[in-house]
This record gives C-alpha cells, sequence and structure tokens, in this order.
C-alpha cells in the first residue's frame, strides 16, 4: 500500500467515524452552509459538532500549514481528501472568505506574526470576514477605487463606501482597498484589515433581482485603522488584490463555476416524462440537455486538470480567468435549462412545494456568476493579453 | 493518474512532435494530394514512424510492441493532427490494436506482432450507411463448412484499399462477431473514394466472402465487447486528433491576427477578435482536458470511460470545429484560398468529425448513458 493509499483509508476511517449523517445530506438552504463567526448560529448540534471535530484535525482548511489552523496536507493529499468527502458526501465544515481569499493572500504576503494572528481564527470558525473591493464607481474599472485612508501618524482615518460586499451585515472583520495615495493609480493602494464593529462602519443589503440580498452597500465614516492592519506594503495593496482576484478565479474555477457538475438530463428524467424508447420526452429539450451534459462533463474533466496543474505549478498564471469565464457561462446555462425543464412550476415565487421559488431565484442570482469577481467580458481580455498575447489588449 | 503528462510522456512528445512537424509537415499532405497519391499515405513516413516503434506503441511487449497506453497514443495523435499528417496510426496502431489485445487468441498473435514491426496495415469496417451506427450492424456471417460466409456492404473504410488486414464487424446468430479479413481474400471489393481532406477511405463489398473459422476476433457472438474497446479506443484517438487539428488551426490564426493589419492596426487589437479568439482558447483547453480524462479512464480500465470516451468525441469535435470556423473567418479571403493552409485544417476536421460518430451521436449516447 503506498503512503497515499494508507492516508486514504485514514481518511476514509477518519469521515466514517466522525461526519453525521445530517451533514451527508444535501445543501438545501442557506443554513445549511457553515459560515461561523462571532454571531453564527449553528443550525443544529450535527453542524457544531461537525465543524469541531474538523478544527480538531485541521481540515477545515487541511491544505494549510499546522501553526496557522491546518492539516499540513500535500496537493496529493489533498485532492485524496476532497474526493473522500464527496465520495460520503460531505458538507464543506465551514466556508468563509477568510478560507478562500484573505487567508491564501495572508500566506502568500503576511508576516508570521499576521499568519498566526488572522489565520487561526479562520481556520476555527471564529471570525468571519467580508471582502471591500467593488465601489459604486469602480467596477470592473476596480483600480479607480476612490475609498480615501488618511495619514494620522499611527493610524488612518478612512472615509468612502464599497458595493457588493458579499455579507458585510453579517461579517466580523473587512479586508479592504484603500486608497493611501491619490497620485498614484496602482501603486497607491493599501489592502486593510479592520474590524466591522469599529466606529463609522455601516452597511445596508441590497436587494436583488431573486428576491435576496447577499450583498450589502458599506458605508465608512471616520473609520480608524491602526497603521499595523496591512497586508503586504504599503500603496502596494494592488499586487495582494490580483493575486486574491487570481485566487477567488481559482476558487470559483476548483469548485463553484459550473455549479452542480452533475447530469442535468439525468436529473429531469425522473420527473419528465418518457416516450416508449425511454427517452425524456421533448426531443429539443432532450437534445439541448444532452448538449449542456457533454460540456459539464467536460468542464469536470477541465476542473481536475486544472486543480491538478495549478497546485503543481504548470499552469498559466492567467488560466484562472478562463476557468472563471467557463464555468460561470456553464452555470447560467443550466439554470436557464432548469427553468425550462421546471415549465410554470419554477415560476412559482413563494410557494411551500417550491422551497421559496427556490428555482427562480437561484436562476435570477446565476446571472451574477458572470459579473462578480470579474465580469466575463473581462476575463475575455485576460485570455487575449496575457495568454494569447494579443496586441494592444 | 494527474491530468498532465509525467516525464516520460513529455519526453515522448518532446521527440515525437519535432519529428513529424520535420518529416510530415502540411507540405507533405499537399504533396501527396497534388501527386494524385493512391495509397492515401506514405510508405516511407510509415517506415520512419516504426524506426520510433510508433506502430507498437498500444502492442503489449508479449506481442512485440511497447505496451504503453491510450495517453501515449494521443500525444502521437495530437502531433498527426497538428500536421495534418496522412497516416494509418488510428486504424491500425490504435483501433486495431485496442481490438486484437482485447480479444487475445490467434488473431492477435498472427497481427499484433505484424502492427509493431510496421509490417501490417489494418483497417476497420464498421460502418454501412453514411452515418455511424454501429447497433444496427446488417452485414451478415452465416457458417458455411469450418468457417463463415460474410455478405454485406461497409463504408467509410479508411485504408480499406491498401490494408493487409480488416476487422469487420457482422452479425451473427446470437450477437456480433468480429472478423480479421485479409485483403486477398476472395469476394472482396475495395472501391476506394477521395474525401474533402484528401484521404481515401472505401466502400468494401463482401460477396460471399468465405473465412476460416479462426478468423474470428475473440469468440463467436461475443463480438459486442470487442468492438466496444475498438470504438472507444478509435474514438478517443480520433478526439485526440482533433484537439491537434484544432490546436494547429488556432495557432495559425492567433498568430495571423498578430501579423495582419487592417485600418491602420493589427487587427488583433479589435476585441470583436481578441473575444472570440479568447473564447476559443477556452473551449479547447476543455477539449484537451476532457480527451485526456477519456484517455486516463481507458488507460485505467475504468467503468467510467464510455462516458467520457464520448463526451470527449463530442467536445472535442465542438472546439475543434469552433477552431478551424474562426480560422478562415479570421484570415478572411486568404482563408479562402487553396494556398493557405486553414483551409486544409477545415477539411481534416470534417472527416474526423464524422468518423466513429459525430457530435450528435455521441450527444445522443451520452443522454443515453445518463438514462434519458
Amino acid at each position: 500500500m503506498s503512503d497515499l493509499d494508507a492516508f486514504r483509508a485514514e481518511v476514509r476511517g477518519w469521515l466514517e467515524a466522525n461526519c453525521p449523517a445530517e451533514m451527508r445530506e444535501p445543501i438545501r438552504e442557506e443554513g445549511d452552509v457553515c459560515w461561523g463567526g462571532r454571531n453564527w448560529v449553528f443550525q443544529n448540534d450535527a453542524q457544531k459538532a461537525w465543524l469541531e471535530a474538523c478544527v480538531a484535525k485541521g481540515y477545515t482548511v487541511p491544505d494549510w500549514p499546522k501553526p496557522y489552523g491546518g492539516a499540513g496536507l500535500t496537493p496529493e493529499q489533498t485532492k485524496v481528501f476532497k474526493q473522500e468527502m464527496k465520495r460520503i458526501n460531505a458538507r464543506s465544515p465551514l466556508d468563509s472568505f477568510g478560507i478562500w481569499m484573505l487567508g491564501p493572500a495572508l500566506l502568500q504576503f503576511g508576516t508570521e506574526e499576521q499568519k498566526i494572528q488572522y489565520l487561526n481564527p479562520i481556520a476555527r470558525g471564529e471570525i468571519r470576514w467580508c471582502q471591500g473591493y467593488s465601489e459604486p464607481g469602480s467596477g470592473s474599472d476596480l483600480v479607480s477605487l476612490q475609498t480615501f485612508g488618511e495619514d494620522k501618524g499611527d493610524h488612518w482615518v478612512v472615509n468612502g463606501s464599497k458595493i457588493w460586499t458579499s455579507y458585510a451585515d453579517k461579517a466580523d472583520w473587512i479586508f479592504c482597498l484603500v486608497r493611501t495615495d491619490k497620485a498614484n493609480k496602482y501603486q497607491g493602494i493599501t489592502f486593510m484589515l479592520f474590524d466591522m464593529a469599529s466606529k463609522g462602519v455601516t452597511t445596508k443589503p441590497i436587494l436583488l433581482i431573486s428576491g435576496n440580498s447577499p450583498f450589502c452597500e458599506t458605508f465608512f465614516d471616520d473609520v480608524e485603522v491602526p497603521k499595523t492592519q496591512f497586508i503586504g506594503e504599503i500603496n502596494r495593496g494592488w499586487d495582494v488584490a490580483k493575486y486574491l482576484l487570481g485566487h477567488e478565479r481559482e476558487m470559483i474555477s476548483g469548485g463553484g463555476a459550473g455549479g452542480d457538475m452533475v447530469s442535468i438530463g439525468g436529473a429531469f428524467a425522473k420527473s419528465f416524462g418518457k416516450n416508449a424508447a425511454g427517452e425524456l420526452d421533448d426531443p429539443i429539450l432532450r437534445a439541448e440537455m444532452a448538449a449542456f451534459d457533454v460540456d459539464v462533463f467536460a468542464y469536470r474533466a477541465m476542473g481536475e486538470r486544472f486543480m491538478d496543474m495549478w497546485k503543481t505549478g504548470r499552469a498559466h498564471p492567467a488560466s484562472s480567468n478562463m476557468m472563471k469565464y467557463v464555468g460561470t457561462e456553464l452555470n447560467k446555462r443550466r439554470h436557464e435549462l432548469v427553468m425550462s425543464g421546471g415549465g410554470s412550476e419554477a415560476l412559482e415565487w413563494d410557494s411551500e412545494e417550491t422551497k421559496g421559488g427556490a428555482r427562480a431565484r437561484g436562476w435570477l442570482r446565476t446571472k451574477a456568476n458572470s459579473i462578480e469577481g470579474g465580469t466575463s467580458e473581462v476575463m475575455l481580455n485576460v485570455i487575449a493579453k496575457r495568454i494569447l498575447d494579443l496586441p494592444g489588449a | 493518474m494527474p491530468l498532465y503528462h509525467n516525464d516520460d510522456q513529455a519526453m515522448l512528445k518532446d521527440s515525437v512532435a519535432p519529428f513529424v512537424a520535420e518529416q510530415a509537415p502540411v507540405s507533405h499532405l499537399r504533396k501527396l494530394r497534388d501527386s494524385a497519391d493512391a495509397t492515401g499515405f506514405s510508405r516511407d513516413l510509415w517506415a520512419q514512424f516504426t524506426e520510433m516503434g510508433l506502430p507498437g506503441m498500444l502492442v503489449p511487449e508479449a506481442h512485440g510492441g511497447l505496451g504503453m497506453g491510450h495517453m501515449e497514443a494521443g500525444i502521437v495523435l495530437e502531433e498527426i493532427g497538428r500536421n495534418l499528417t496522412p497516416s494509418p496510426f488510428l486504424s491500425t496502431s490504435v483501433g486495431a490494436v485496442a481490438a486484437l489485445a482485447k480479444a487475445g487468441g490467434t488473431q492477435a498473435e498472427r497481427w499484433l506482432p505484424a502492427i509493431a514491426s510496421g509490417e501490417a496495415i489494418v483497417a476497420l469496417a464498421i460502418d454501412e450507411g453514411a452515418k455511424h451506427r454501429p447497433e444496427r450492424i446488417a452485414t451478415s456471417a452465416t457458417r458455411s463448412g469450418n468457417g463463415f460466409r460474410l455478405d454485406g456492404k461497409k463504408s467509410f473504410v479508411l485504408h480499406g484499399h491498401v490494408a493487409d488486414m480488416s476487422i469487420v464487424a457482422a452479425k451473427t446468430d446470437g450477437g456480433i462477431t468480429l472478423f480479421a479479413v485479409p485483403r486477398d481474400a476472395k469476394g472482396v471489393t475495395a472501391d476506394p473514394r477521395r474525401l474533402v481532406d484528401s484521404s481515401l477511405a472505401s466502400h468494401v463489398t463482401f460477396d460471399g466472402v468465405e473465412v476460416d473459422a479462426d478468423a474470428v476476433i475473440g469468440e463467436v457472438d461475443a463480438g459486442g465487447e470487442i468492438l466496444d474497446a475498438l470504438l472507444a479506443a478509435t474514438r478517443t484517438g480520433a478526439a485526440a486528433e482533433m484537439v491537434g487539428v484544432g490546436q494547429g488551426a488556432m495557432d495559425r490564426t492567433v498568430t495571423y491576427l498578430k501579423e495582419r493589419k487592417q485600418f491602420g492596426k493589427l487587427i488583433g487589437e479589435f476585441q470583436g477578435l481578441q473575444h472570440r479568439a479568447a473564447h476559443l482558447y477556452g473551449e479547447m483547453e476543455v477539449a484537451r482536458a476532457t480527451v485526456m480524462k477519456a484517455q486516463e479512464l481507458l488507460d485505467r480500465g475504468s467503468e467510467g470511460a464510455k462516458l467520457m470516451v464520448s463526451v470527449a468525441k463530442a467536445k472535442a469535435g465542438r472546439a475543434a470545429n469552433l477552431a478551424v470556423r474562426e480560422g478562415v473567418q479570421m484570415h478572411g479571403g486568404i482563408g479562402m484560398t487553396d494556398e493557405y493552409d486553414i483551409g486544409l485544417y477545415m477539411k481534416r476536421d470534417r472527416a474526423l468529425a464524422e468518423y466513429m460518430g459525430d457530435v450528435h451521436y455521441h450527444i445522443d449516447q451520452v443522454a443515453r448513458m445518463n438514462g434519458y
């Protein structure tokens, strides 16, 4: 038995013993996803027990080094761990922007002291982070951001506003891009960290076309931030931001971009009638679903290859942009088909049978996939410039 | 196995890619075409392939081959695709070898060493009409004396007019049986047709062809599984070749976007073209990953291989088709000329797209395998 096989056996045994049955059920509603943080209310004992078991092993962030709350797994072990999680349909014990985004930035740019200080509470699910990037006037053109931190010696005084701050109203801390030099566009931004409970921070949820409000407007009114709370160098926050955007796209690429990566036709075959030949009884919809399935299975292979290459430094640094583009466009297509397949039932907005219009709301939510984290058009610009090396792009 | 080439595979690519590019670039195809070559490929080139051991890549070592896998064969096929090299590699060294190795027995012992040594060219006689429908094989094999009597018509048989042996799928009483039919068998007529990509594919007629019982590949009535192995290998191989065709077309096109000026600008500066080229890049990357996944599953003997093979043939078909269409369009007027190579890519893609099931056939297969 190879070391990796032994590791697989160990993980399998541990998961069997520690992952509660409730945590192997599909995610049905928002509360099923554990975000942690100061104000987190566990949905049930199983969710709490599952988080605690994983925290004890470092399995909330399996590939982070042990001193920072991880399990110190190698890329190969991490892949095995994920495969074993998937095998029993285990839910993620903890989801957070701390794990996906701030963590990788700290690991890359943070001081040893910062890593110890910030990573451990992320790994334990104690502090929930949000991301302050976009501003009302700075979307795709993020570097034009105006939120300003005035230098007051030992601290900054931050004024301005952010938009599309995911779950800002529920977050404990924010990592935030703040202009600290108005004369220098790219080298005039600092990557700051501060407590959302600081005086002068307010949030206002934004009602979306889905009827939900996962995003906020966030306002800073004379917020004092100690001049120790930044990552990288002062005025060089754009380097961190760029790295993080790449990582965000990687994260979206590796996991979520393609959405639910299973056969859509297979899922509909149960509710739809079939003809005598055992085919979905709507030949054109069947054909569209099957063509979509080809793209889903293909993208799944792409995700595997991308992660294999990314983790071993073989991937083009800009290839996460391609993953994000292809995956989000795919997920939008899935939800168009979900709506077509669901017919008039899928239009219901708040009925109990539709779990509160889950399909309609989910469909509308996916329209943001190709906007948030860089629009599809920006992704194509980046591919054209950085991968294809096309002129003047 | 990770979905990238390991060191050995990278070395193989490093030796095969320059070899094919130097010995059989697109000008090699043009030379054969313009001289109205009647063989369909260059035997000199095949001899060079043999010196490198390529015809026997997939042949088990016990039969004189290299015992490699589909991932390795795919490396060769991608270069064949990129250079539009006419070659019997796909039918002989991939499809036929997969069937013979799966079946074992007399025919495997007879033909596998001959393939590995470069002596034998093998054709695959599967299709019977304009579309690939292996579920509806009508060519019949009836018991006759010590063996069988074959009657029927096959089409789209690449290299059928020059192959030393053809693997013929026929209906027997209790199922499908595969036969190894030598070229000189009485009653076999191969009628080669020049295709759009200048390759030669035959309509082959079997008119009361008598073969011995030991011409059966594997067991009588049990050819379904062997045929499946042949189809999986050939489809995956065709998909790998299409990735090469698509990549070759895309590379030429991206280069052209950086050279051609209009309105005082390089046309590659126009966002309208940049976005289309970037989209194509994504499709080609996904197709490549999908083909590698199919190869990996086949090499592992995984049950999931069948689904992924159809996904790969469909996805590579879509991506390569986009690459050649965008290629011709972005080349503008010169893309329509015979002088430029981009049109040859479009032609080869069209032929490969049809071979062993087109995009629509495989999309339908994916639906069936997922229960709808």
